[in-house]
């Protein structure tokens, strides 16, 4: 069994993840295959781009049903930006249709664009202040820099399974959690020493749970 | 909120940094891997490498420094310089780039824009612009910046606002704007046209050209609204750290992502 697969959906710079795990001691393994990422410990989850595309990419891929075998054996899932999203019920990120787009539906929400008037993508440093004594932002500062970069953003239906939020003219959910699932907005990879450690959480949480 | 970012922008030609005199304790400052990790380590929010190498086989070198460097440094990385092709992109972002600047093959072909963001979203396009401001003896009333392509070798006629708006409408994720008339100067950035830029887009624009001192910096993200400073010469040539700007930018109220956090 694989301690770590880092799922290939073809939608994500899979390099900048892999290298940022191997920094904190993980043994990242990066795959496409439905079989290989079932059978993992556990799982991240990254993505970039556009959730119509990548939503169809993993259903033709056949990974929407491994995912979700990862988190009804309540392993280990971090989703990272757009991998974040695709856990929630649909999405209003379309580019043909003005019809919601399903994704994975492990989380009850949606995924709605930044109104009108703020400058998008949100792009650059934000700050994340966690909700609760989640273990994936222990020994991190209240209000610590991530990096974000994204257009849209998820509204849980319940409030329970945020983590954390952030401030943008609102404050909108940055990060989730459900179990073993986590889900992170902003990218770990790219927000510096912050970023490193919470992957090193993610690490202790894969240690825990076996 | 978001911090205010810093950008340190590289000039990389045949796979070698080509300006910086101050880096004494960095094994090769010529090495734009060591660079990078350098004001990484500095509290960069970000780091642009420019390409400038002549030769399309030279280009290859800066597939290797963008992978060698994405090893060592994890914050945002964005490459420009001769990108004229999704493939190219593709190549960068996949040896470890966030995002990609188009300048000239943009101007070019304005489609390639969109081809990017619809294949890799509109966060990985960089729209980088090279503008000076219009004569106002010989320019029409309504144009006050004029774009220009090939590295600022080649006016295109096109008015700055007119292709800010174009860029946007094709999706590009972010304006990296550079004043032809205030690079090199040290004498600040052009604020007015930095402004007039963040009035008519709603992405966020990168200021680039003209840093001298840290009030130009302050100025540029204030009067100029721009949501980060890109710095070349202040940087390295030591006349300020990552750190003093900083805490200059703090002290003056804007918000920054704190050094070494």
């Amino acid at each position: 069994m694989k301690e770590l697969v880092i799922v290939d959906s073809g939608s994500a710079n899979l390099y900048s993840i892999f290298k940022a795990c191997e920094m904190v001691s993980l043994k990242p393994e990066i795959s496409s295959n439905p079989e290989v990422i079932a059978a993992a410990k556990a799982v991240i989850f990254p993505g970039v781009g556009f959730f119509d595309h990548a939503a169809r990419t993993i259903r033709e891929n056949r990974l929407t049903d491994a995912l979700l075998k990862v988190i009804t054996d309540k392993k280990p899932l971090l989703g990272i930006c757009l991998g974040m999203q695709l856990l929630f019920t649909e999405s209003e990120e379309s580019i043909n249709t003005a019809d919601a787009v399903k994704g994975l539906g492990a989380v009850a929400g949606r995924v709605k664009r930044f109104p009108a008037g703020l400058p998008v993508p949100h792009v650059g440093w934000n700050r994340v202040m966690p909700a609760s004594g989640h273990p994936l932002f222990e020994g991190l500062e209240s209000g610590a820099y991530f990096y974000f970069t994204h257009s849209y953003y998820v509204q849980p239906e319940k409030t329970q399974v945020i983590l954390a939020r952030t401030e943008y003219a609102f404050p909108f959910t940055s990060a989730v959690g459900d179990g073993s699932l986590m889900g992170v907005q902003f990218h770990p990879e790219k927000s510096g020493p912050a970023g490193l450690h919470l992957l090193g959480n993610f690490g202790k949480i894969i240690a825990d749970n076996y | 909120m978001l911090a205010k970012r810093i950008i340190p922008c590289l000039d990389v030609r045949d796979g070698r940094v080509v300006k910086g005199t101050r880096f004494v304790n960095i094994r090769d400052a010529g090495d734009p891997v060591e660079r990078a990790a350098f004001y990484n380590r500095e509290g960069a929010d970000e780091i642009v490498f420019l390409d400038i190498t002549a030769s399309v086989e030279g280009r290859r070198a800066i597939i290797d420094v963008v992978r060698q460097t994405a090893e060592v440094v994890f914050i945002p990385l964005t490459v420009g310089g001769g990108i004229d092709s999704t493939s190219f992109m593709q190549e960068l972002l996949e040896s470890g780039a966030d995002k990609v600047s188009l300048n000239t093959a943009a101007l070019k072909n304005p489609a390639l824009i969109r081809e990017g963001a619809e294949q890799f979203g509109s966060q990985c396009i960089v729209v980088a612009i090279d503008a000076c401001r219009v004569d106002q003896q010989t320019g029409s009333e309504s144009r006050k910046w004029e774009v220009y392509s090939h590295g600022g070798r080649k006016a295109t006629g096109l008015d700055l606002i007119d292709w800010v708006k174009k860029a946007e409408a094709m999706s590009a994720g972010e304006i990296l704007l550079t004043s032809m008339d205030a690079d090199g100067t040290l004498d600040g950035y052009d604020n007015e046209m930095l402004a007039a830029v963040a009035d008519a887009v709603q992405i966020p624009v990168i200021a680039s050209g003209g840093a001298g001192t840290l009030e130009h910096m302050y100025e540029a993200l204030t009067r100029g609204k721009a949501h980060a400073v890109l710095a070349a010469s202040i940087l390295h040539y030591g006349t300020y750290s990552i750190a003093e700007i900083k805490e200059y930018l703090s002290s003056k109220g804007l918000p920054v992502r704190p050094v070494n956090k």
